[in-house]
Parts: C-alpha cells; structure tokens; sequence
C-alpha cells in the first residue's frame, strides 16, 4: 500500500545512518588523536552536526515536512527562526531532564548539554522536520492514536528508541569496571545513538509488517 | 466489610514470608556468641604446679614474625621439579621447597585449612582466636569491628611482647591501639596489586635489623588483589608470587636463632580469584614454619598431619612464644613442633607433646563448659559427650602424672582425638552454612512472592466466593508441622522449630496455590467473560510492562556490588522514570489532552470522552503539577544521602551532623530556622488538608489529637531542637534546666504521640453530625427531606440515598465558606455531616503525621527538611494517582472494583527504600544512628529491648510511614473525585456523584477487595526486593563483597520488610477499626432518622 513511501524510508534512514558513520569515521581520518571516547565531545558534535545536516536536507528534498499554508519569504523566516528556537529550548529542556535524572549539575555542564545537543539532533530535529514547530502536534503524535502518517509511526519508533537507549545507557556507569566508556556521558550517548540506529533500521521493518493494521484515517 | 478475611490473608502471607526469611538467614548467617573471659598465666592448667608459673618460664622462642600473604593457596607454595611447564602460579616459591627439602628439621610446608567463611577478616579472627568466627558474632560491638574476644595479639600484649603490624589495614580496625607500632595500609582497592606490598617492604627489613619488636606481623595483600583482578591464571600472578619468593628470602637471612617465622595464607581463591565459600580451593592455604634453630625434634614422618586447620595455629604459637592460649581457643597445638616424652632434655621451656596437649584440652574444656553455660546451640548429647570423654581423659592423665610412670602413646591419641572432636563439634554448629536451610529458605520465598501474586490478582473472587479460603491451607499447615515434628521427636529425639515451620508454611502454600489455580479454572469455566482477566496476566507481554519492568530492575539490582552500593541513586532513577512514565502513558491514551474535536471521535474510534474538557485540562495540570513537585522533592532528597565507605569521593549530607556539633552559630541558627520551618510545613499541611475536607468540626478523639496534640507535639519537638542544640558551657548557671529539658521535653513528645495515636485510634471519627432542625420542628408542615423517600423500605436502601444527601449538605456548607450552613435552614434534610467523605483517609493521615513526628525526633534535626519533602512527595504521589484515575477514566467503572493499579503502588514502595537514603540511612552496619537510642535517655539504658526499638523505628522511618499510609492509594482518587466532577458535570447528578470514600461503604465486598489486592500487591513488591536480595546473598556467597555488601543488605531488606509488613498491618487495621466505627455511627443515626 505503501510500497513507496517505506522505500522512501529506507533509503532515508540508509542515509542518515551512513552519514553517522562517516561523521565517526572521517574525522577520524583527518583529525589526529580523534576517537569515540578520548575526544567524545568532538564526536558528539560531528555525528550530532552530521545528523541534523543530512536529516534537514534529506527531508527537505522528499517534501515531509507539511507544506506552508503561505509562501511568502517573511513566513518562511519565522518558521526557519521559530525552528531554531524550539530546537534550543529543547535542548535545554534535556538538559534539565538529564541533570534531574541524577548529572552532576555544575562540573561536568559542558559534557551533559553536548548529550542533550545530541538527544535533541536526534529527536527534536526529526520532529521538526516531519511536524514543523508545533509542540501541540508533536505531543499529539505520541499517541496511539495520533500518528497520521507513515512518517509519524517511524517518528514515533526512531524518538522512542533514541530515548529508551538513552536510558539504558546510563546503567552501566555505577558499576566499578572501569571502562572509557562508562565515563558520563558516553554510555548515555553511545546509547542514544545505538538506539537511534536501531530506531531507523526498526521503522520500515515494523511498519512494512504492520501496513495492514495502520490505517491512517485523514491525511 | 468483611474485615477478617483480609486480615488473616494478610497476616497468614506475612507470616510465609517470616518463615521463609527465617530460614534462610539461619542457614546463611552463622552466629555464635562470643565469650568475654580471658586467659591468665594464673590458669592453674598444669597438675602439681604453683600457679604464675607458666609465663615466667623460658619461652621456647623469644620472637616471631609471621608473614601473611593474603590468598597463599596450598597450589602456590608448592613445588613440583618435574613439571616443565608451569602454569603462572606454579613453581613460583621455590625458596619453601628448597628449605623443607634441604634443612628439614627447620622448615615444614603443610596445607592450611580455613574454615568458611573464607573472607579476610574472619580469618583475621580465626587465627588470632583460634575459634570459628562467624558473620554475626553476637556480642560484636556492630559500629566497629573491634576484637573483643581474647586472642594472640592481647595476650603477648599482656606478657610485655612489643607487637609490630604493618599491611592490610583490616588489622587496624580488628586491634585498634593494640601494637606497639602499626604501619597500615589501605585495604579497599582492590584494583591495586602493589600499594600495600611496598609499602610494608619499605618498613619490613629496616624494622626486622632493629631491635623494638618481639612479634612482627605483615600481611601481604597483592596475592588477593592479583586474584581477585586477573584470576590465579595470569602472568600477573607469576611476577607477584616472584616478589614472594624474594620476599621470603630475604626475610630467612635476616632472622636470628631465637626466633620462629610463619609464612601462611589466611584462604585459598577459586579458580577465578575469588574466596568466601567452602569449597576446598577457597579453604586450603598454605603454611610454612621455618626457624634458624631446629624446630621440629624428628625427621619428618608418617604421623606428620596431612592438613592444618587454622585454628591450631594459636595454641602452638602461644605455648611456643609462652604466652596463655587464648580463651576461646579451639584449636589444637600441631604436635610436630613439639618432643615427644623423654626428648625434652636438648630443648627449653617446651612442654613435650602430652603436655602440650593436655594444658590444650585443659583450656578447651574450660571454654566449652563456659561456653555451654551461655548459649544452647551445641546438642546437649554432644556436650555431654565431651564431657565425659574429658573426666576420663584427666583421671587417666593425673594417674599418669603422679605415678610418674611413661604415659601410653594412647593417652596422647586419645587427647587429639577429644580436641579434635570438640572442634569438629564448634564447626558444626557454628562454620557450616546449612545448604538445606538455605535452598528452604529460597523455596519458601519464591512461592510466597507467586502466592502473592495470585493473591492480588484473585483477591475479588476470594473475598466474594471464599474462593480458596484460609481455612484449609491453615489446618494443612498445622498439620504438616505437626507431622515434621513428631518425627524429628521420633527420630532425633528433639525438636527443630525451623524444619516444622518450614513444612507448615511450604504446605500451606502449595495448598492454596493449587487451590487457587483449580477456583481459576472453575471461575473460567462458570464466567467465559472473565477468562481473558485471569489467564492473561502471566504472559510475558503482560508481565514487561513499565510498572512491573521497574521493580525487576530493581530486584536484579541487589544482585550488582556497585548498584547495592549506589542503591540510593539508582533507586531516585528509577523513581523518577516510573513517575515520567505515567503522563507519557496517558498521552499515549490520548488522554492526558483534552480530546480536540477532529472527525476521529466523530468516526467512533476514540472512546467518547467521558470528561469535560475542562476537567481533562484542569485534571492534567494537577497531574503534571504534582509531578513537577514530585520531582523537586526526589532531586532535592539527593542532597540528604549519606556516604558509604566504598564511594570514594563521596561528601555526606551537611544536614546529618546534629545542630550541637556545628561550630558556626550563624550557620547553626539557619539549621535550627529551617528545621522548625519545616516541621511547622508539616504541621500547618496536615491540619490544612485536615481542614478542607471538613475534618476538624466535631469533638472526637482524632479531632482532639489534630487539633491540640499534632502542634504540641511540634512545639516540644521544637524546643528539644533548641535545647539540645545549646552549647554545653554556655548558659553554666541553667546547666540543670537544660539537662532537665533535655530528659523532660522528648519524653513529652514520647507521650504525646503516645496519647494522640492511641485516641485516633479509639475514637477514629471525624464526622461532625449536626441536627439543625429540632425534634418538635420536625412536624408534618416541614417538607420532608429527600432521604424521606424511601423510609420503610430496607435500612440498606434508606442508606443508599441518605449518605448523598449527608455529603452534599455538608460540601455545600463547606462552600457557602460557612461551616454552620445557616443560609439553608429550609427545605433541607435535618442531618448534615461534616467530614464524612474523608472518614478513612483523616484518622490514617492523621496517624502518619503525628508517626512522622516521632520518627522525626529519633533523627539529626536537619532531617526535618528531609521528611518535609517525604510528605510532599506522598501528597504528589496520591495526588498524581488520584488524576490519572480521574483522566484514564477508571472512575466511571465502579462496578469494577476500586483497584489500584501497579504503577502507584510500585512508586509508592521505591519511594519508601529511597528515603530510606534520603533520612540519612545506609545498608550498612556502620551507617546505624546510634545516637536514637539515647533521645530521651541521655543517661543510657538498663535494658537492651527499648534502645534496640528506638533504633529501629529510627532506622526504618520512611519503610513505617509508606508502610502505614499504603491504603491512602486506595482512598485518594475518591477524596479527589469531587474536584473533577464539580467542574465539569451537570448539578443534576451530584446527589449520586460527589459520595467520596461512601462510595466504599456502598460496595463493602469490592471495597475488602480492593484492600486486600493494594496490600498483597504492595507486599508482593516488598518480597521480590527481599527475594531478590536472598538470592544475591545465596547467589554471590564467594563473592569478595559478601560480607561488605551483600550480607549487610541482606539483613537490612529483611528486617526492613519485617517493619514494613507490620506497619502495612497496622495501616489495615486502623482502616477496619475505622469501618467498623463508621458502622456504629450509621447504626446509631438511621433510627434516629427514620423516626
Ligand atoms: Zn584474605
Ligand atoms: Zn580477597
């Protein structure tokens, strides 16, 4: 039924996937000394800069993102502004989340908002880019019933396996291995990431299983 | 209500899970009692001599350095010329086998046999006592480890030896102030092979050329650390072994003719580096005795001893060193090192071996008649056994002696045989987990937790059909206990209590579960529509769901060292993804928004919203209001934690330290401020909460109590802040008042909560009755009240409809902002009650608070703070139950019981473990605040039973207070019930509506069940948890924390539950006294009514 539309998917996910790849692998490359848990941060922002680069372009180019009711440039910019003010509200709002889970508050601050620039590339990027800046519809879209679209069941799956793998990134940290990765936060984020990975190869799977219970009533 | 029934179930299921713990712990925890008396050079022990006279003899050796090496394995020290190629650990101490093959008379490696647990510090015990140490040691000081019992450092203490100690650090706190020198060094990393080691070698050598030591003791830790880290099969092993080997050798040239050299491992590892249990890897160590002189007076020979046992060590090291053995010694003296009759002659001041062994079994003797004499845990026919074995063995002896003649070689025989009965007998009893006990213990366990669950899940049907009631389950207990009794009379001739429990409870529970399975099926087959309810909820799917993934989580985190040790934040964690998850889960409902008119209602797929709008929104707000403050409360009680000695880098809270000891008084008064602020928060919300819900208008015993003893109780909790904060010297001329003060203020408040929680509970009505109408107005030219209606049909009837009109007489009295109501005299009904909607939920908030109180006066003052944010906490927990009731719509539904779901009561019960932490408290023994004991008897105790209660009700506050307020979850959502309905309904149904907690006056059956089901539930909860940390203490008992983390938990999740299971009970009962209270005000008012 929706033959394309899960190709379309794929291919997108392919995408992005591969661009996380790249964004570990290439600096890698060119910057000596880069690597996952030495220079995390680093690798935060590339793959979290990669992410939202690829994720914008990508569905910019394929039309997800509903069509503005008017077409005049003003319009757009405040869209464009309003856009990027949700992004960093989100971003705080991470934050907050992450420190109230139990992150050191002031020590490590720069560590804890690079994960939730990175939570947010991930989740909040992706709402915008399906749903625009409408905290009413994105809340809306986390319903069971809420999902209009075959692109608001993958935001639904990718979103909730980011989350989850956030947190279960964090239980390995109390215990006394003393791995580089049990070091806040890269298990957190290495988490966020595998499950964000997971997330986009799970979409399509799913929703290519599930196509004949989803019925989106309005479009 | 059928209150009995949920009682009994209740205290029936306790009761399993008692006995489950009981026996467990009894298998696991090994306790013996310790015996104070020590050994003297003035034990008259030789026949024929003066006393004194034992330690102004020429000791045999005038010093002795005994080096440990932490984990030495029989399998290390031993050396195999043929083996090619060895593995790291082998051939690595080739300097033992070189001095036993080369000067056999001076040198001897033997296999040395610890007794469990095999854990550094009991062995510590174990061979400076010579006695079996156990877990519990009962007569252990619990806030430090401190040796007590007589052993080898106090008696060379005592004859003038300088003791000098360096290494492991364990040794330090087991003989504090009791060497002439100590070099200690941390113990705790065990991360760190090479700390401890070069530390004691860059004292050990320039200590032995000196001359201010006649014992040295070193204790090598690298072995262990290297075992524990890389396993015994690692290179690693190889290169600190090595270290050994030159480690000893340089000690051998160094030491002189006068002195004895003890090489010796406290326990062997497994073949993954770890040590604890039994097993003959973790029990065998090894010990090699060397000395510059000859030492041993034969070659070696067939009667050399295969195996040391650990305990032998001190009897030979004192009467080598000529010191007393030790009280408690059990051990015997290893008879190599001693001559044989008629050999004595080349050495002096050694008794020979009869004489070694009789001044042994002498002082053995001596302590199992004293030991006997305190406890019972040794079998009386073993005992007397022993005793009679010994009159024999000294008449033979004494005959001997005074006859002058050359005993029989039997006689020593026979005197290793009794020794080593008498230890064989000591281990029995005291160093032996009991497997059987334990595997029960579990057993019980497991199926308590099952029955529980099938408990809750079934308690509808057997509240209704007396399903599969108690009675059967009961007799069959009794039954098999007898049985198992009788046999064990029969058989053993005595009776063990813990094997008839056992079988009581195991039967019992099978019985009921199989019954419980055959009413499932009956149930099924009678009600097809009911089966999807019972036969789903053991699925998997059903089972993985958020409210039930979070408590398992939690139970697999008592199976992890670092978590038990982060116990505290993993806890919050949790918490605080559970309480997220519960608006997240209505949003994916769709019902935490309110439903937008899109053509999807239209269409019919949404259920149709069964609330305004408006109520959705303000419902939601509440919702996410209190979870905001729920969350400030949990991220604020991080800050009250204290710290365990294994987290490292870790500050305790500020608050803990009691207000005397701050030094700065401007810092001090803020304290004192912020305590008595919150304590006054505490009082003034109560009685606020108290208040609105129209509680505090009649005259009653509970009234009384909120009303004057709740803010008397604060005041004089206040004042004792004050007064015990005050500097001692400062006010020299009221120094009398304030002691006076300090014993009469917290008695006051003792009484006081005393008095308040004994009137509520015999006068727990809160409802005010007021008959406005006089008996003579009420004539015929008065309209007749509404209830009128149905006079003279049932009084079950008249009840239906009076209760309405009582409640809506009194809410709309309450909103008229007047409490007498005067503005309605006409057309009204003649009776209105004030506070008879919160007729359960007052007298148990009410008990709660005036418990908090108390509990607040066992703690440090800055914990006011802490319990200030634990009632926040519990308000923002019901309040946010009592919302997502009102939004999932479960209101509607009354005909389908007042069940509370998991997710509140799962919250509830984490809630009580984290505040645990957040009131200061540890699982660790350490941690306890003994100072509770000491609240109003600054002077000390004569007892042990008050000071111990003190200290519990200290310890367990948080696991008391959500115990007792657990049936509050079942109240809330219909104390709350009226705010959502006044908003958005139409007035025409509120005579039905707006009813409150009469609503389970109405539905007596669902109102026991549903009791019954949050009780069995939050119980269930609380018995996985202790389930969970059974298994880990079974599980993990080699492991390295056992003792450290596991056991310690262990205790504190058992007792814990103990405390909680009882509040839990208490909370029931107040509500069953509540009911059966509120029965008799009905009784008492329907006649009046009705005529
Ligand atoms: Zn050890
Ligand atoms: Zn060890």
């Amino acid at each position: 039924m929706w033959d394309h539309e899960i190709r379309a998917m794929a291919s997108t996910h392919a995408i992005i996937a591969a661009s996380v790849f790249m964004a570990t692998v290439l600096p890698a490359a060119l910057v000596p000394g880069f690597s996952v848990y030495g220079t995390h941060l680093l690798w935060i922002y590339a793959t979290s800069g990669a992410v939202t680069a690829v994720s914008v372009a990508v569905f910019w180019l394929l039309g997800v993102t509903p069509p503005t009711k008017k077409h005049t440039l003003g319009y757009k910019l405040s869209r464009l502004l309003r856009s990027c003010l949700y992004f960093f509200l989100s971003c705080l709002f991470f934050h907050t989340v992450v420190v109230l889970y139990g992150a050191p508050l002031i020590e490590s601050a720069l560590e804890t908002f690079s994960l939730a620039v990175l939570l947010t590339s991930l989740t909040t990027l992706r709402c915008l880019c399906v749903l625009g800046p409408n905290v009413q519809a994105w809340i809306r879209v986390f319903s069971r019933h809420g999902a209009m679209s075959v692109w608001d069941t993958c935001l639904q799956i990718t979103v909730a396996c980011t989350v989850v793998g956030a947190w279960v990134g964090a239980f390995p940290i109390p215990l006394d291995w003393d791995r580089p990765w049990q070091v806040w936060p890269v298990s957190c984020s290495l988490g966020a990431m595998i499950g964000f990975l997971t997330g986009l190869v799970a979409a399509p799977v799913w929703i290519h299983y599930h196509r004949k219970q989803l019925t989106y009533k309005c479009k | 209500m059928k209150g009995l029934p949920v009682l009994s179930l209740l205290l029936w299921m306790c009761a399993v899970y008692f006995v489950g713990i009981y026996l467990f712990v009894g298998g696991f925890l090994l306790v013996r009692l310790e015996v104070n008396r020590t050994s003297t050079c003035g034990d008259v022990l030789q026949p024929g001599e003066e006393p004194g006279d034992f330690c102004r003899a020429e000791p045999r050796f005038r010093r002795a350095v005994l080096l440990i090496i932490d984990a030495l394995k029989i399998d290390f020290a031993r050396f195999d010329p043929n083996n090619t190629e060895p593995k790291p650990y082998e051939n690595k101490l080739p300097v033992l086998e070189e001095t036993v093959s080369f000067r056999p008379s001076h040198g001897r490696l033997y296999p040395f046999r610890a007794d469990p647990p095999t854990t550094t510090m009991q062995r510590i015990k174990g061979f400076t006592t010579g006695s079996l140490p156990t877990f519990v040691d009962v007569g252990n000081n619990f806030a430090s480890s401190a040796i007590l019992e007589d052993n080898l450092i106090h008696q060379f203490g005592q004859v003038g030896k300088r003791v000098v100690f360096m290494g492991d650090d364990t040794w330090e706190n087991l003989f504090p102030k009791r060497f002439h020198r100590s070099l200690p060094f941390p113990s705790f990393n065990v991360k760190d092979l090479h700390t401890v080691d070069n530390g004691i070698l860059q004292h050990l050598y320039t200590t032995m050329v000196g001359d201010d030591w006649d014992v040295l003791v070193a204790h090598f830790l690298g072995v262990d650390h290297c075992g524990h880290r890389f396993g015994p099969d690692h290179p690693a092993m190889a290169d600190k072994l090595t270290q050994m080997d030159g480690v000893i050798r340089s000690v051998i040239d160094r030491l002189h003719n006068d002195t004895l050299l003890v090489v010796m491992g406290d326990h062997g590892m497994t073949d993954t580096g770890d040590h604890g249990g039994e097993s003959q890897k973790e029990t065998d160590a090894a010990i090699f005795l060397y000395s510059p002189s000859p030492l041993f007076p034969t070659p070696p020979s067939q009667s050399e001893p295969d195996v040391v046992p650990q305990t032998d060590l001190v009897p030979t090291l004192a009467l080598l060193l000529g010191v007393p053995i030790p009280y408690s010694n059990v051990g015997q003296v290893l008879l190599p090192l001693f001559p044989s009759h008629g050999q004595t002659e080349g050495a002096v001041g050694v008794p020979s071996q009869l004489e070694a062994l009789w001044i042994n079994a002498k002082q053995v003797n001596r302590f199992l008649e004293t030991y006997s004499g305190m406890a019972k845990d040794i079998p009386p026919e073993s005992l007397s056994q022993l005793k009679d074995e010994f009159s024999r063995l000294s008449s033979e002896y004494l005959s001997t002696v005074r006859e002058g003649r050359s005993p029989s070689p039997k006689l020593a025989a026979s005197l290793q045989a009794y020794l080593t009965s008498v230890r064989d007998t000591c281990r029995a009893t005291w160093a032996r987990f009991n497997p059987l006990k334990m595997a029960a213990g579990l057993a019980i366990l497991a199926f308590a937790c099952l029955t529980c669950f099938i408990l809750s899940e079934l308690s509808l049907v057997l509240i209704r059909e007396n399903g599969p009631g108690l009675k059967a389950p009961v007799v069959v207990a009794l039954m098999m206990g007898g049985c198992v009794a009788a046999g064990q009379l029969l058989t053993q001739g005595y009776i063990e209590t813990a094997w008839c429990l056992a079988a009581a409870a195991l039967s019992s529970e099978l019985l009921f579960l199989w019954r419980a399975r055959r009413s499932r099926t009956v149930t099924v087959a009678n009600n097809g529509s009911k089966a999807p309810k019972y036969t789903s909820w053991l699925t998997p799917r059903s089972l993985l769901v958020p409210p039930l993934l979070v408590p398992l989580l939690r139970c697999a985190s008592l199976l992890s060292d670092s978590y038990v040790i982060a116990e505290g934040r993993a806890v919050t964690f949790l918490v605080f993804s559970l309480a997220l998850y519960i608006p997240i889960h209505l949003n994916w409902d769709g019902l935490l928004l309110p439903p937008s008119h899109d053509p999807l209602k239209a269409a019919g797929l949404l259920p149709s919203a069964a609330l305004s709008p408006s109520t959705v929104r303000k419902e939601s707000s509440t919702l996410l209001g209190c979870l905001g403050l729920l969350i400030g409360s949990l991220y604020l009680s991080l800050s009250f934690h204290g710290c365990r000695e294994e987290q490292g880098s870790c500050q305790p809270s500020p608050f803990l330290s009691p207000l005397s000891r701050l030094q700065d008084s401007q810092l001090k008064n803020l304290h004192y401020i912020l305590s008595v602020c919150s304590l006054g928060l505490w009082t003034y919300l109560l009685r606020r909460c108290l208040r609105h819900y129209g509680n505090l208008n009649s005259s009653g015993g509970t009234v009384f109590t909120a009303r004057w003893i709740l803010p008397l109780l604060s005041v004089s909790l206040g004042l004792h802040w004050a007064v015990s904060a005050t500097p001692e010297d400062s006010f020299r001329n009221l120094a009398e008042l304030i002691s006076l003060a300090q014993l009469a203020l917290p008695r006051a408040a003792f009484f006081l909560l005393a008095l308040g929680l004994l009137l509520i509970w015999l006068d727990p009505l809160t409802v005010f009755v007021k008959t406005r109408a006089p008996a003579t107005a009420r004539g015929p030219s008065l309209p007749p009240p509404r209830y009128r209606a149905s006079t003279g049909i049932s009084p079950q009837a008249e009840l239906h409809h009076l209760i309405p009109q009582i409640y809506q007489r009194m809410r709309r009295s309450l909103d008229d902002g007047e409490v007498s109501g005067g503005g309605e005299a006409d057309n009204r009904p003649a009776v209105e009650a004030y506070g008879l909607g919160t007729v359960y939920s007052a007298p148990l908030l009410l008990f709660c608070g005036l418990l908090g109180i108390g509990l607040l006066l066992l703690h440090p003052e800055g914990m006011a703070l802490s319990f200030l944010l634990l009632l926040l906490e519990m308000g923002a927990l019901l309040h946010i139950h009592a919302s997502s009731t009102t939004l999932s719509g479960l209101h509607g539904t009354y005909t389908g019981g007042f069940y509370v779901p998991w997710t509140p009561i799962v919250l509830w019960s984490l809630a009580a473990t984290q505040f645990f932490h957040a009131t200061g408290h540890l699982p660790t023994f350490p941690s306890i605040q003994w100072s509770a004991a000491f609240v109003g008897f600054p002077d000390g105790h004569t007892g042990t039973i008050l000071p111990a209660s003190l200290v519990t009700l200290n310890t367990f506050a948080s696991h008391i207070l959500f115990a007792v307020g657990c049936p509050l979850l079942l109240f809330w959502p219909l104390v709350c019930e009226v705010r959502g309905n006044r908003g958005g309904r139409a007035c025409g149904e509120e005579g039905e509506d707006a009813v409150m907690e009469m609503r389970l006056r109405e539905n007596p059956q669902q109102f026991s069940s549903a009791l019954l089901q949050l009780s069995t539930r939050y119980l269930f909860i609380l018995g996985a948890q202790v389930f969970a940390s059974v298994c880990a203490a079974a599980i993990l008992r080699r492991h390295l924390m056992v003792w450290k983390v596991f056991a310690p938990k262990l205790m504190f999740e058992a007792s814990g539950f103990l405390v909680s299971s009882l509040s839990l009970l208490i909370g029931v009962t107040l509500v069953l006294r509540v009911d059966v209270a509120v029965g008799r005000w009905f009784k008492r008012l329907i006649p009046d009514a009705s005529r």
